[in-house]
């Protein structure tokens, strides 16, 4: 459906955008994924025509968007905050592209009624944004989206700007009303977990270029780099003599280097690794350790609540494998 | 209860100076309007109001008022989206060269249209010489840079990205300005139109030098009554119809005004390239511009002409005093005047303006000290609510009488240029010192600091430059003052102003062109100041 070639976005010397390919099939969740100023929302409005291209091409279709202007891309762009307009109802706000189309009356009411069902907000509206929390006023820029059905929906940053319990619980509601209305979105953020909520696919990008990208669990499994490793959550990694000897007691092949979670060490009696417990903190679903490991170091393990694991002791590990990705070193020497 | 005592100690000097300076003019023009010759008699100035000359002029006054706003907004809007918000080469050199205009002195504006639209100059065939158009024009001249600032300053504080997303959601960019950006500007423009309206119901250089006796406004006729009637009582009952019209004015735009905050400038949105749809907009704003430069170009040209040739002889002139005896002094005299007189003005206004800033911009602890410290507040914003001819006029009126009697005091003139540019320095400063976290200052207690020292190392960098800018501000205002100068300045000490006015009215083959030279001087050293100032880059100089 949207298809990126070569695209390059430069602004005076330096490249914000570096010939980044991707392709997001219709009615999948695609996130481009990295850290702030590497490039991912000035990517999101270029494709939204906000940015005009240095070169490459952004197609839909196969049809070349070079000379299409933002307003009739028939895209939608759901910021950050929700950039609501401040002087419009609830109602207004999700029935303004409705509005530019000039659509009939009755067949306006029904569909805002509709909408704000979709995300929850019956009754709302007459309200005015200034009168809404943080993820009303989202979920309102949600249906203002949505309205007229874009072709490709952007998101930057959908839920970052919300406390943590209510990203969780409407990150869930987003992913049901994606996948629900068949919609292919473009999502850009920093925050991994935003984008394991969200995506199906996931894209890597760093200092411009996109380093990796894919199905989201496979990138998951096999991040490309360390960087991107400690980018997608893992806790530290592991190279040489530590990444064999932990492979090996999680009975893997060996590699030289390895990235592993927090909780890819689990402490079992039976496990084949012995360690001594530095230091222990107690969260609410388990035991969070830092062990000293011999032949490995220190590294981060974890404890089930019914463990006695204080510092001092000693402890046996077992290799958690499905938390672990083992790194293909490159211009390693 | 110590709070309190203390804010009332800060306070008393500049209750003090008000009581003196504003509260007794404004009183005894309220008695000689209300009570002429100490009998009650309130009906008077009803009979004053009913006069059909009374009437015309009120009229006139509001209609070229609403035209003038409305001109005004009309081409300001166009040249603050073209200047803030799109990268046109040498915008800061422009937007610089904008605020010009409102400081020059009113009479030179005067000086320079009739220049521009009287016989044989560059627009003299369009027979608009004396009309309420030269007025209108001479209006919109002062006001549009008011509308290209305030209403650009919140254009380029304003975040793009709602007209992104309308954008995308598939609104053109004509329809982007219409439904979003354009009510997000609302309260700007609403409250800049308020000022100029404001501007321009109570112009009075302008609508003397260009409408003479025949089209007045409440302003000029105060004057005329005053001046050349000597109906005192007229003008009293004008004033006081005045005094409330402004003072609702000012409670009006007040609540609506936009003041950029000082502290917040980095939600600032950089500007774009210029895009083949801008075309409109820039094509406006050129007009705007050349519009805006014409007279001032024609008042320059017609400076150095004698006689229908290219000389300098009009400004070797100014050391004289003026062909058939129109001045008592040379016109570089009333130059150094105009300069001591604004120095003292300017110290005056800087002492009263940081003041009563500190005063209300204090957090308070307590509902008592609350009450008290917005009284306080409402007391010190009371000199806005008086045009420079109603103060004045009250000046003329009270302090001619021991133990106040001031008429031959240097400082007389100073004192009310002080109080008309005392509202321009309040509004530089107080947002400045509102803007500073009062945790700040809890925290510099905190670490021993003493309320007088918090105040030096706290306060006092944060605003050291806009007290720069306030001063430069309040000095180029104080050279061009003519409302109240006119009626106290002595014949034998005028300032530049009314050396110019008097120029123009007076018969003389050397007088106006003496005039246009004085004028080009003054209007050359206000707008040095005035881009002195614009280079200290204070946000909010100039939020008017």
């Amino acid at each position: 459906m949207l298809s990126l070639r070569e695209v390059t976005v430069r602004y005076g010397d330096t490249v914000a955008v570096d010939h980044v390919s991707l392709d997001l099939p219709a009615g999948e969740v695609l996130a481009v994924l990295g850290p702030s100023g590497c490039g991912k929302s000035t990517l999101l409005r270029a494709v939204a025509g906000l940015e005009p291209l240095t070169s490459g091409r952004i197609e839909v279709d196969g049809v070349d968007l070079a000379g299409t202007p933002t307003h009739k891309r028939g895209f939608a762009l759901m910021f950050q905050d929700g950039q609501l307009f401040g002087h419009l109802t609830v109602a207004r706000n999700v029935a303004y592209a409705l509005r530019l189309r000039r659509t009939p009356r009755e067949q306006l009411a029904a569909r805002v009624a509709e909408l704000l069902s979709l995300v929850g907000l019956e009754g709302y509206a007459d309200r005015l944004p200034g009168t809404l929390s943080g993820g009303e006023q989202q979920r309102v820029a949600l249906a203002r989206a949505l309205a007229v059905e874009p072709r490709l929906l952007l998101l930057d940053e959908p839920l970052s700007a919300l406390d943590a319990t209510l990203r969780q619980r409407l990150a869930g509601e987003l992913r049901e009303i994606l996948v629900a209305a068949g919609t292919t979105a473009l999502l850009v953020t920093h925050d991994h977990e935003e984008a394991f909520a969200l995506a199906d696919r996931l894209a890597v990008m760093r200092n411009g270029r996109v380093v990796q990208s894919g199905p989201i669990d496979e990138v998951w499994r096999t991040p490309v780099d360390e960087e991107t490793a400690l980018f997608l959550g893992y806790a530290r990694v592991l190279r040489g003599g530590a990444a064999r000897l932990l492979l090996e007691a999680g009975g893997l092949p060996a590699a030289d280097a390895v990235a592993v979670r927090r909780s890819a060490l689990v402490v079992a009696d039976d496990g084949p690794l012995a360690a001594t417990v530095v230091s222990a903190r107690v969260t609410p679903d388990q035991i969070r350790l830092v062990v000293g490991v011999d032949g490995v170091g220190e590294v981060d393990a974890v404890a089930p609540l019914d463990t006695h694991a204080a510092a001092g002791e000693s402890v046996r590990l077992r290799v958690d494998v499905t938390r672990l990705a083992v790194l293909r070193i490159e211009h390693a020497l | 209860m110590r709070r309190i005592a203390g804010l009332l100690l800060a306070a008393a000097v500049p209750v003090a100076v008000l009581a003196v300076l504003f509260v007794l003019p404004v009183g005894g023009m309220l008695a000689q309007g209300f009570a002429p010759q100490g009998r009650l008699d309130p009906g008077g100035v009803l009979d004053v109001l009913a006069r059909p000359r009374v009437r015309r002029v009120a009229w006139f006054t509001l209609w070229t008022a609403g035209a003038g706003t409305a001109l005004a907004v009309l081409l300001g809007l166009p040249a603050a989206f073209v200047l803030h918000r799109l990268a046109v080469p040498g915008r800061h050199a422009i937007r610089a060269a904008l605020l010009v205009p409102f400081v020059l002195p009113t009479v030179v504006v005067g000086v320079a249209f009739r220049q521009l639209l009287g016989e044989g100059g560059p627009l003299g065939f369009l027979g608009l010489e004396g009309t309420p158009v030269a007025i209108l024009a001479g209006l919109v001249f002062f006001n549009v840079a008011v509308v290209v600032r305030a209403v650009g300053a919140a254009w380029e504080a304003l975040d793009p990205r709602p007209g992104e997303a309308a954008a995308a959601l598939g609104a053109s960019p004509l329809q982007v300005l219409l439904t979003v950006t354009l009510p997000a500007l609302r309260p700007a423009i609403v409250g800049a139109a308020s000022s100029v309206f404001l501007f321009c119901a109570t112009a009075f250089g302008i609508v003397l030098t260009l409408g003479g006796v025949r089209y007045a406004t409440v302003e000029t006729e105060i004057y005329l009554l005053t001046t050349t009637l000597f109906d005192l009582r007229a003008a009293a009952a004008l004033s006081i119809v005045q005094l409330i019209v402004v003072v609702g004015l000012l409670a009006v735009s007040a609540r609506l005004r936009f003041t950029p905050d000082p502290g917040r400038r980095s939600a600032t949105a950089a500007p774009r390239a210029v895009r083949r749809s801008d075309w409109t907009a820039l094509a406006l704003t050129l007009l705007t511009l050349v519009a805006l430069a014409l007279p001032i170009l024609t008042l320059v040209a017609g400076s150095f002409r004698v006689d229908g040739s290219w000389s300098v002889d009009n400004y070797v002139a100014l050391g004289g005093a003026g062909d058939n005896g129109a001045l008592l002094v040379p016109v570089t005299t009333a130059l150094l005047t105009s300069l001591r007189t604004a120095v003292d003005a300017t110290w005056m206004a800087l002492a009263m303006g940081l003041a009563v800033s500190l005063i209300v911009t204090r957090r308070s602890h307590g509902p008592a000290e609350r009450r008290v410290r917005s009284v306080l507040d409402g007391f010190f914003m009371l000199p806005l609510g008086v045009s420079a001819v109603t103060l004045g006029f009250g000046f003329l009126i009270t302090l001619d009488q021991p133990p106040l009697d001031l008429r031959d005091s240097p400082l007389l003139v100073p004192m009310a240029q002080a109080l008309v540019a005392l509202p321009l320095v309040v509004r530089t400063l107080a947002p400045v010192l509102a803007g500073i976290d009062d945790r700040q200052r809890q925290a510099a207690a905190s670490l021993g600091a003493s309320p007088w020292r918090a105040l030096l190392t706290v306060d006092l960098p944060a605003v050291w430059k806009p007290l720069l800018a306030a001063s430069g501000f309040a000095f180029a205002a104080s050279l061009g003052e003519f409302g109240a100068t006119s009626f106290l300045a002595r014949d034998e000490a005028p300032t530049v102003p009314v050396v110019i006015f008097r120029l123009i009215g007076h018969p003389g083959e050397m007088n106006y062109g003496m005039a246009l030279a004085a004028s080009v001087v003054l209007a050359t050293a206000t707008a040095v100041v005035m881009l002195l100032v614009e280079r200290l880059r204070v946000p909010s100089v100039g939020a008017f």
